[in-house]
């Protein structure tokens, strides 16, 4: 199914939850949708036969500046169709709901956006850092991310 | 002993003067010396030869730094060992984890003892020849364990534990597929056990061709002798890429070298008894080695001994490099489930075939058909 | 249980913590596994990454789209080639940079001459995690040649640096295509030689078989890809599925798991995968070498490369399952966000609920078959 079609489809199901379609540039376009509403919405899109995203390929963190995303990028092994789905979240205290009970490829790499980018994923049913140590201060991939000069008095 | 020692004191009158206990201890020690020097050569040497058909097997070259063609490398090895600090972890137990490599070693190093090397080179022809090896090689589990408890290091438990399970339950097979040949020879002594397989040009006098279930003997004694030796596929003690290096991984110079000597040991003392048991031991094809001068019937016979030893030595290192590793469970599966019953079925056949055929074998019986 | 002690207390075992790695010889590098033990039997085991973590994405922000190139090496040092290549794919789809045939055909020998050499080196460490250590040192005497076939093209023996944005870093020397065609007909009976030798015998199969097992929905649910994906029977290539570069020029089967020694999905199955895809590599090498064309190996790319706003998700299958590579440009000539999805990664995933019930011996079979890399997983 093309992305404008899903688009479609998932406006219809869940109205204003779902913002906008990212298409000129993105390759896979992206839908937009409102963070609070990723769980519901993923269900669906791994559910529907129609669309049955069966496979969470990535889910990456970014950070535009003035807000940060999440970018799932889902694929479907049975109809071989590719979308992406992406959730803005404000800069104070970002947070939206896990997926990793839909999809539970999810779980290491929430733990990753956890970690780098300080995320929270309510319900996830693991989340601690996963690349850095447990006392890490700070969140790496954040673009304001002060470099730390020493950790535990080991010069870095 | 003494008779030995009697014999010199009449070969060399000056010792006349000297109490006959002193020369039975003197004569006692420099035997044991001759087989200790033995052992260690061997284990030297094997450790070489190891490495070069490693190397020869896995498609390289092996040792070739030390000496011409690396035939010294032993040696730097043995010196290196020596010379490494010998390190005792903090919170190990030190008077055992200082005292295990002595078990082992020792329960290793006191098999030798009856060896017969020759027809009369052999340190004591002990009566119950089998049985005294059996029980001494025994204390190389009570060392393992003792290592790896004491090393307070959790992977050296877990290759203790395995090492304690797997020799246990390895020498009930073992123990049980040399039997046979002791009922042909109606013996436990070793000697009495080569004797008993001359004649018959030699090679079909062997216990191995007595019948064929001495011939399965054999393999299974074999096969289990494998395992309660730690040898690989049944290196699970060691286990190099699941334990790390089992029991003794927190040993370093010569309380390691300890170890590495007795594996070595403990492999020889495993193709020495099957040359004994099975392969005809020191007897030499067509020739009767007894009735040579004593230095050339010993040196022949000796020769030959170490020979057939060394084959299955070299067979050993074969199928080590050659076979992967089982997991505990299959190797017990494979010791209660399989080689137990079958060698006590073993037993039983060898048992009846003695008790039917009078105690000949089927080469004998050919022989006897054409006078 | 059920025994008691000299002093009349009743006899309990106890659950033991043992810390496997992170220096351990088979977890293939830096990865620390948590067991929780009763005994022999494994109740728990929890993967702990990170020790390797370089932060690859973070430096991708500060360098330019063909600085980052030598970091990819870095990526999966098994699979050097098949990283460049990935990266260079994935930034000309974002900058929609036409390559020239001959240095597609390049990067697709390369490529799998990588994936060749990838795979040996897991099947021999996987042997050598199972205790046969022989195997090990055939796979890297046929891994040397592709070393001198790469040290040839680029003059490099591991990090090879090799791919460009807009085609390769040098057309294939004189006598390269023929070396690597000899190198097939090498290379090829030796497969036979390693099945003759060890993946048939029967210790490596009982060791195998039926360890492990997932299942083909819970393999694409955990995100598995590559032969780990296949391994448990789903026949998903991304060369054949979602083809990019010249893939679509060649003819090869997607090698698949079978059940042949065990239940569908075991760690033999996964073996045997890579095994055969050894040979189907083969086959992709001597089609490329056939049909390569004459032409330039470098397209037009300007010195200061700046691609268009955008963002693009490229992904590639590499030895280790697919390498999935998210660029958001902000049409400066540094990424602005870059995120690297790795096969390895998203695979340990998997491992704590696969792990469950088996025995010590078993992770180390898990461990292999998975054929894990550490810098891959923490980059």
């Amino acid at each position: 199914m093309e992305a404008r079609a899903i688009f479609e489809t998932l406006k219809e199901k869940f109205g204003d939850a779902v913002v906008e379609l990212q298409g000129e540039g993105f390759t896979p376009p992206f839908v937009v949708v409102a963070p609070g509403s990723v769980r519901d919405i993923a269900r669906f899109l791994k559910e529907d036969p129609a669309l049955s995203f069966d496979s969470l390929m990535s889910l990456s963190g970014v950070d535009y500046k003035d807000r940060f995303a999440v970018a799932y990028h889902l694929y479907s092994m049975k109809h071989r169709h590719a979308v992406g789905m992406k959730a803005m979240l404000p800069r104070e205290s970002p947070s939206l709901p896990s997926v990793d009970d839909v999809w539970p490829a999810a779980n290491f790499q929430e733990r990753e956006a956890y970690d780098l980018f300080g995320f929270v994923f309510e319900g996830s049913k693991d989340l601690r850092r996963i690349l850095l140590p447990e006392d890490w201060e700070g969140h790496p991939l954040r673009k304001d991310y002060k470099y730390a000069e020493f950790y535990h008095g080991i010069k870095i | 002993m003494e008779a030995l020692a009697r014999s010199l004191v009449n070969f060399v009158p000056v010792l006349g003067g000297v109490p006959l206990w002193t020369i039975t201890l003197l004569v006692m020690v420099a035997s044991a010396a001759v087989v200790l020097v033995f052992a260690l050569t061997f284990e030297g040497v094997g450790s070489l030869v190891l490495r070069k058909v490693a190397g020869d097997i896995q498609a390289r070259i092996g040792p070739n730094r030390v000496g011409p063609n690396g035939m010294l490398q032993f040696l730097a090895d043995g010196v290196k060992l020596v010379l490494k600090e010998d390190i005792i972890p903090a919170r190990a137990d030190r008077l055992l984890f200082r005292l295990a490599p002595y078990f082992v070693f020792v329960g290793s190093f006191a098999a030798f003892v009856v060896v017969p090397f020759g027809v009369g080179l052999i340190a004591a022809d002990l009566n119950i020849g089998i049985y005294y090896v059996m029980a001494v090689t025994s204390l190389v589990v009570v060392g393992i364990l003792l290592a790896g408890w004491s090393s307070n290091n959790k992977w050296a438990l877990l290759g203790g534990m395995r090492a304690a399970a797997q020799i246990v339950s390895y020498e009930i097979p073992v123990g049980m597929a040399l039997i046979p040949a002791v009922l042909v020879a109606g013996s436990l002594s070793l000697q009495a056990i080569v004797k008993s397989q001359g004649g018959l040009f030699g090679i079909f006098g062997w216990n191995l061709f007595h019948d064929p279930f001495a011939f399965f003997s054999f393999l299974l004694y074999f096969t289990a002798a494998q395992a309660e030796t730690n040898q690989t596929p049944f290196d699970l003690p060691e286990a190099e890429s699941e334990l790390v290096s089992g029991y003794n991984v927190e040993y370093s110079g010569i309380r390691f070298g300890l170890f590495f000597l007795a594996e070595f040991g403990d492999m020889f003392i495993v193709a020495a008894l099957a040359t004994a048991c099975f392969l005809g031991g020191w007897n030499v094809p067509f020739v009767s080695v007894a009735a040579l001068p004593p230095v050339w019937g010993n040196l022949l016979s000796l020769g030959v001994f170490l020979g057939k030893a060394f084959t299955m030595v070299l067979i050993m290192m074969w199928v080590r490099w050659t076979l992967p590793r089982l997991r505990v469970d299959q190797l017990m599966r494979m010791s209660w489930k399989y080689m137990v019953p079958l060698t006590f079925v073993n037993l039983l056949g060898v048992s009846l075939w003695l008790l039917l055929f009078h105690g000949k074998g089927i080469p004998q019986m050919i022989a006897s058909l054409f006078g | 249980m059920t025994g008691m002690t000299a002093r009349g207390e009743a006899l309990r075992t106890q659950e033991m913590t043992i810390n496997m790695g992170p220096q351990h010889p088979s977890t293939h590098g830096v990865l620390r596994v948590i067991l929780t033990t009763d005994g022999e039997v494994v109740t728990r085991a929890v993967p702990d990454v990170g020790y390797l973590h370089r932060g690859l994405e973070k430096i991708g922000e500060r360098v330019t789209y063909a600085q980052f190139m030598p970091f990819t090496d870095r990526l999966d040092y098994l699979a050097a080639m098949n990283c460049n290549c990935a990266w260079a794919w994935a930034v000309e789809k974002l900058a929609k940079i036409e390559v020239p045939e001959r240095a597609e055909f390049l990067r697709v020998i390369v490529a799998e001459l990588n994936r060749i050499s990838s795979h040996l080196i897991a099947f021999g460490s996987f042997t050598a995690d199972m205790g046969a250590f022989t195997p090990f040192l055939y796979a890297i005497r046929e891994r040397e040649r592709v070393n001198d076939l790469f040290e040839m093209i680029c003059g490099n023996r591991l990090t090879y640096n090799y791919a460009r944005i807009g085609g390769v870093s040098g057309d294939a020397p004189p006598g390269f295509l023929e070396k690597t065609k000899e190198f097939l007909d090498y290379f090829e009976p030796k497969i036979d030689e390693y099945n003759n030798l060890i993946s048939y015998n029967k210790i490596f199969v009982h060791r195998l078989a039926n360890v492990a097992v997932i299942p083909a929905e819970e393999a694409v649910a955990y995100g598995m890809t590559g032969p780990n994906l296949r391994g448990s029977g789903v026949p998903f290539d991304l060369r054949r599925d979602e083809p990019y570069s010249v893939y679509p020029k060649f003819d090869f089967k997607v090698c698949v798991g079978t059940g042949e020694r065990g239940k569908l999905g075991d760690c033999f199955d996964r073996y045997m995968v890579r095994i055969n895809e050894m040979r189907e590599s083969v086959k992709i090498v001597r089609q490329a070498l056939a049909q390569i064309p004459e032409g330039p190996v470098m397209a037009k790319v300007p010195r200061v490369f700046k691609p268009p706003a955008g963002e693009t998700y490229f992904r590639s299958e590499c030895p280790r399952g697919e390498t999935g590579i998210y660029v958001v440009s902000d049409g400066s000539a540094n990424p602005f966000r870059l995120k690297i999805r790795t096969g390895s990664f998203v695979t340990m995933n998997i491992f704590e609920k696969v792990t469950k019930g088996l025995m010590i011996a078993d992770i180390v079979a898990v461990i292999g078959s998975f054929d894990i890399i550490l810098p891959e997983i923490d980059r």
